[in-house]
């Protein structure tokens, strides 16, 4: 498994990028922990590779008016050793730590991670519950769009040709904030079989059951948000809310997923 | 026990360059000119090739079948009656077979390069429908994988027959039906070749990653019309067999064609995709079996149907149907019952060759006749672990002739179910299930025991009629001129650490310090011939061989000795590395330098054979020497995600006399972490129209650190009658019980619930699946 031939470029500025990619059409590419398996099974034959791990506009942080501001080049170690302020209570640490093997975190960009949309990669999910706005730019100027929009089911984003995403808003919730996140997966390291996130922090409005590893994009559980704060939901409750998202599942995979939602409500709201 | 002999724990030889990475393997290799393969391989499972559409301007670099009409294609035949040969062209011919089959070859400067190639073909494929699910290869009007069969049974044979009136008499009837998912090896080296033409030899040299050089030189020999002499193969450093190495290979066979064509050095070397799919050749079994017992649970006798999915083509040498051999044969295992009969039925499929992986049919075997004592013990209301104790050989019936004609040389199997009992705290096992887990999992305790019958040879073998029959072991040892030896031998060593174990049979012989030992092997320009290493030979026939070549090497030394010494040859004794007359002693270097430098000081009547030695060795039996363990291993099930974890994992092993027990645990932990593979993770699925759905390791789950536990390893040591120094095989135990003893142990975590699996991988949908199925049926009820 040898990589068709491609050209490399590493540009300078993010305008730079952005103008490499309006004109020849290139891929961008940041941790390389997806597209690097792509290109050498060929299912990704790209003329050009633009790189955008290096440039400043994508990294480092930036915090005010209740949000972080995370580049979209930070990869999941940074995120994981802490080398950013905790605004989530620790959820955001805890999930990095637990994304794939640290050689991957080490290299894998949060933002790369959201592009690729995975379904049952880690941050589709976790962000989606903590309810972040992304930061997207392109050759006109820059945007926002809310994680729910951005994110359109498998391998599938809103982002049009020639923009990039550059940084991840994420809201700083309150010391009153509760969260959970379960994830299973075969062995240490695999992609899940099945995720559930919990976010809830009415001073910030948040009120979120994200169920993920669905096949698609990840999916919030109405019927259990409606109701978050009101003690924990029963089991009939959260088969209802997953009943209610019209999903054919294995039976198997239904009580996964069943778990998940009871484990991550549990963290949750346990103690 | 010297500190470097036999049973010392010395740190492997050969780790030191490994260790450092500077083991050389085939794809380390580079000579000028070297170009790489890539072949085009075939996207369907069964199709009819009507033709290949080569660009113009790359006909120079692109083969295919019809430039290999001067190869004969491989024919692995038995000569066991009904079996069906097929042609297992390198290159596809009229038809595809399965998803992966090499179609053509493409050469070029480098690897990416001969990949843009494969590209730029189009291969015209009308595509037939793939027969891929057993149960349908067996009826009538299913496609044919080879249509001149008329159906598609590579053999449908039975073992054993009569059961007596056990269907009206027997007390208790168990049945069970067991599956095994197909398989792929995964040694951390894939397959790899490089040849070249060799003008100073006048010879082809082929360098591959395989565990049977001589038996490769063989089989190139047949197919490409080259006499043997003018064919050197050669295995560098292999990182990892497993079965999957030691047969004759279609790509071997393209790439030595190529060098002879080309005249230039070719190489092909595997990648973890084309290993994955093209690869995916091992441990598909599906067994029905009906075991009778009384009140107690003692079996009285089995009635079993085994049935493998062996995929397209006839390996070589091993067939496609030794596999079946294997699982027909050895299905009783230890365990001591009267009445036996089994079908053994091998299918062909649109699936990869079937080849011998690990174990041999004993990991199937053992899965199945292991879960079937525990459902039986269940089934009578005692303790699996007393039933199966009470079932298996006794160790005053030793030694043992058992229903399938095995005969069992030594050991004292329920000792050992006895030690792990108690190792595993079944007692207190036992004692937590009452109070149940604070999280809510539940825990289960299981076991499994079997033989592993090792170093087989012409009966074995040469019963199934297959074109390379394991007999004499030769090797041979050098004293050289400074006292140090030179041991080549002619099986390989890709992990087992023979390059240790080899010199501490020589040092125990001779006293030779394990640092003044060299061990050669892997190459037939240098060793004596071998079939090579599997079957878990390697320490009984080629230990054993090196021990005589040592034996006599000292009569060859006396002489010499007894010259410096003024006695006689027969006062010479060889002692602590010296030999030792009646009034001194001379060092081994002393012999070594008068014999090879200084002849003209020796007396004219010294013995002319000189210092270096090659002797043939068999064992005192030819069916095998029968190692045994007992695994046993705690889990705990979470019912609502169907996650194992090994809580405890406790392994009492008996290989004899432990020549190096820290290769012997290396060996032991290596095989359980695959058979922990077999239990929990792995298995390549396929599509209905045969398409392999694992095509990387991200889909086919390899046990990883994490996945393993530490597991506790006990021995104890029958030594066999019959070998050099009571040694015993033991490279393939490791991998025959785990999933076996795992799924007693989820099976022990889910009675509770009436749940039962029985299938590997016991995957979480599959223990979900068993614990709805169980819930569905309670509900029922």
């Amino acid at each position: 498994m040898k990589a068709a031939k491609f050209d490399y470029e590493a540009p300078a500025s993010l305008d730079e990028a952005l103008s490499r990619l309006a004109e020849n059409g290139g891929k961008p590419v940041s941790g390389g922990q997806s597209m690097g398996p792509m290109l050498n099974m060929r299912l990704a034959t790209p003329d050009l590779l633009v790189d955008l791990r290096r440039l400043d506009e994508l990294n480092g942080y930036s915090q005010g008016d209740g949000k972080l501001v995370v580049g979209a080049a930070v990869t999941h170690a940074q995120v994981e050793d802490g080398a950013l302020p905790d605004v989530t209570k620790g959820m955001m640490a805890s999930v990095a730590s637990d994304i794939a093997y640290r050689p991957v975190r080490t290299r894998g960009t949060i933002g790369g991670s959201l592009c690729h949309a995975d379904p049952a990669a880690d941050w589709p999910s976790a962000l989606t519950a903590l309810d972040a706005t992304l930061v997207v730019a392109g050759t006109g100027g820059t945007r926002r769009i809310g994680i729910d929009d951005f994110l359109l089911g498998a391998f599938a984003i809103a982002l049009n040709e020639g923009e990039v995403l550059i940084a991840v808003e994420i809201p700083v919730l309150s010391d009153a904030a509760r969260w959970g996140y379960f994830k299973f997966c075969r062995k240490t390291g695999e992609f899940a079989e099945t995720i559930c996130g919990v976010v809830f922090d009415p001073a910030n409005d948040i009120r979120r059951v994200v169920l993920g590893a669905l096949g698609g994009a990840p999916k919030r559980l109405g019927e259990l948000e409606d109701r978050l704060g009101d003690g924990i939901p029963g089991v009939n409750g959260i088969a209802a809310a997953i009943d209610a998202l019209d999903i054919a599942f294995e039976p198997a995979q239904l009580v996964m997923h069943n778990t998940a939602v009871r484990r991550a409500l549990r963290q949750a709201f346990g103690s | 026990m010297s500190d470097s002999g036999i049973g010392a724990r010395v740190k492997r030889k050969e780790d030191e360059r490994h260790l450092h990475g500077r083991g050389r393997f085939v794809s380390d290799i580079l000579l000028p000119n070297l170009h790489d393969v890539a072949f085009l391989r075939s996207p369907l499972a069964h199709g009819r090739i009507r033709g290949i559409d080569i660009p113009d301007d790359l006909k120079s670099q692109v083969y295919t079948a019809a430039d290999l009409a001067d190869v004969t294609p491989v024919r692995a035949v038995a000569t066991v009656p009904g079996f069906k040969a097929s042609d297992f062209p390198p290159l596809a011919t009229d038809k595809v077979r399965y998803a992966g089959e090499a179609i053509a070859m493409c050469v070029a400067r480098t690897r990416a390069e001969a990949e843009d190639m494969v590209d730029l073909l189009r291969p015209d494929l009308e595509e037939l429908p793939a027969v891929c699910d057993v149960e349908a290869a067996v009826q009538s009007g299913s496609a044919l994988v080879h249509e001149d069969w008329g159906d598609n049974f590579f053999l449908d044979a039975v073992v054993g027959g009569d059961l007596g009136d056990l269907e009206k008499t027997a007390p208790v009837i168990v049945e069970r039906e067991y599956k095994m998912a197909r398989q792929v090896m995964n040694p951390m080296e894939g397959k790899a070749v490089l040849a070249h033409w060799d003008d100073t030899a006048s010879q082809l040299v082929v360098y591959t990653s395989t565990q049977v050089p001589h038996s490769i030189r063989s089989g190139l020999s047949m197919c490409l019309g080259l006499a043997e002499e003018k064919i050197r193969v050669i295995a560098p450093d292999v990182g990892g067999g497993f079965g999957y190495k030691c047969i004759l290979q279609p790509e071997e066979i393209c790439v030595a064609w190529l060098a002879l064509k080309r005249r230039h050095p070719v190489r092909w070397i595997e990648d973890r995709r084309e290993h994955l799919t093209a690869g995916a050749n091992t441990r598909e079994h599906y067994y029905k079996v009906k075991a009778f017992a009384d009140e107690r649970g003692k079996l009285l006798g089995l009635d079993a149907t085994v049935t493998i999915s062996v995929g397209a083509y006839s390996v070589w040498p091993f067939t496609a149907v030794i596999e079946a051999g294997q699982a027909g044969g050895n299905l009783p295992g230890p365990y001591a019952f009267g009445k036996y009969r089994c079908r053994t039925v091998s299918v062909a499929t649109n699936k990869p060759p079937f080849t011998p992986y690990r174990g041999v049919a004993r990991p199937g075997v053992c899965f199945a006749m292991d879960l079937t004592i525990d459902a039986v013990a269940r089934e009578v209301g005692r303790e699996p672990h007393e039933v199966r104790a009470e079932n298996l050989v006794q160790p005053e019936q030793m030694p043992f002739t058992n229903v399938t004609n095995k005969f069992y040389d030594s050991g004292d199997y329920p000792a050992g179910v006895r030690e792990a009992v108690e190792k595993i705290d079944v007692a207190g096992i036992r004692g937590r299930q009452q109070q149940g887990e604070p999280d809510g999992r539940l825990i289960g305790v299981g076991f499994a025991t079997y033989v592993e019958q090792t170093a087989h040879g012409r009966p074995v073998f040469g019963a199934w009629g297959i074109a390379v029959v394991p007999g004499y072991e030769n090797a041979s040892v050098k004293l050289t001129a400074d006292g140090g030896l030179e041991i080549r031998v002619g099986v390989q060593s890709h992990g087992q650490g023979m390059e240790t174990t080899l010199a501490q049979i020589a040092n125990t012989e001779l006293g030779i310090p394990l640092d003044r030992i060299t061990v050669i092997h892997g190459d037939t320009g240098t060793t004596p011939f071998s079939t090579g290493t599997y079957a878990s030979r390697g320490i009984v026939m080629a230990g054993g061989a090196v021990a005589t070549c040592c034996r006599e090497l000292i009569p060859r030394m006396a002489p010499i000795a007894a010259h410096f010494l003024q006695c006689k040859p027969d006062e010479v004794r060889l002692e602590g590395g010296m030999m030792k007359g009646p009034s001194g002693e001379v060092p081994l270097a002393d012999v070594g330098r008068a014999w090879y430098l200084r002849p003209d000081q020796l007396p004219e009547e010294i013995n002319e054979s000189g210092l270096e030695v090659v002797m043939g060795y068999k064992p005192g039996i030819e069916t095998g020497v029968f190692g045994y363990a007992t695994h046993a291993v705690t889990v705990a099930v979470d019912p609502d995600l169907g996650q194992v974890e090994i809580l405890d994992y406790v392994i009492v092993e008996d290989c004899g006399t432990l020549i190096n027990p820290m290769v012997v645990e290396g060996q032991t932990y290596g095989g359980a972490a695959q058979g922990i593979g077999t239990a929990l993770y792995e298995e390549m699925p396929y599509s209905p129209q045969g398409q392999p759905l694992a095509s990387t390791l991200a889909d086919y789950i390899l046990p990883g650190p994490t996945e393993v536990p530490k597991i506790r390893i006990f021995h104890t040591e029958t030594p066999s009658p019959y070998t050099t120094h009571g040694q015993k095989g033991v490279g393939e135990g490791g991998a025959i019980a785990p999933h076996a003893a795992i799924g007693n142990a989820i099976n022990d975590a889910l009675k509770p619930l009436g749940a039962e699996v029985g299938e590997t991988p016991m995957t979480p949908h599959r223990i979900l699946d068993a614990i709805q199925a169980a819930k569905a049926k309670a509900a029922a009820e």
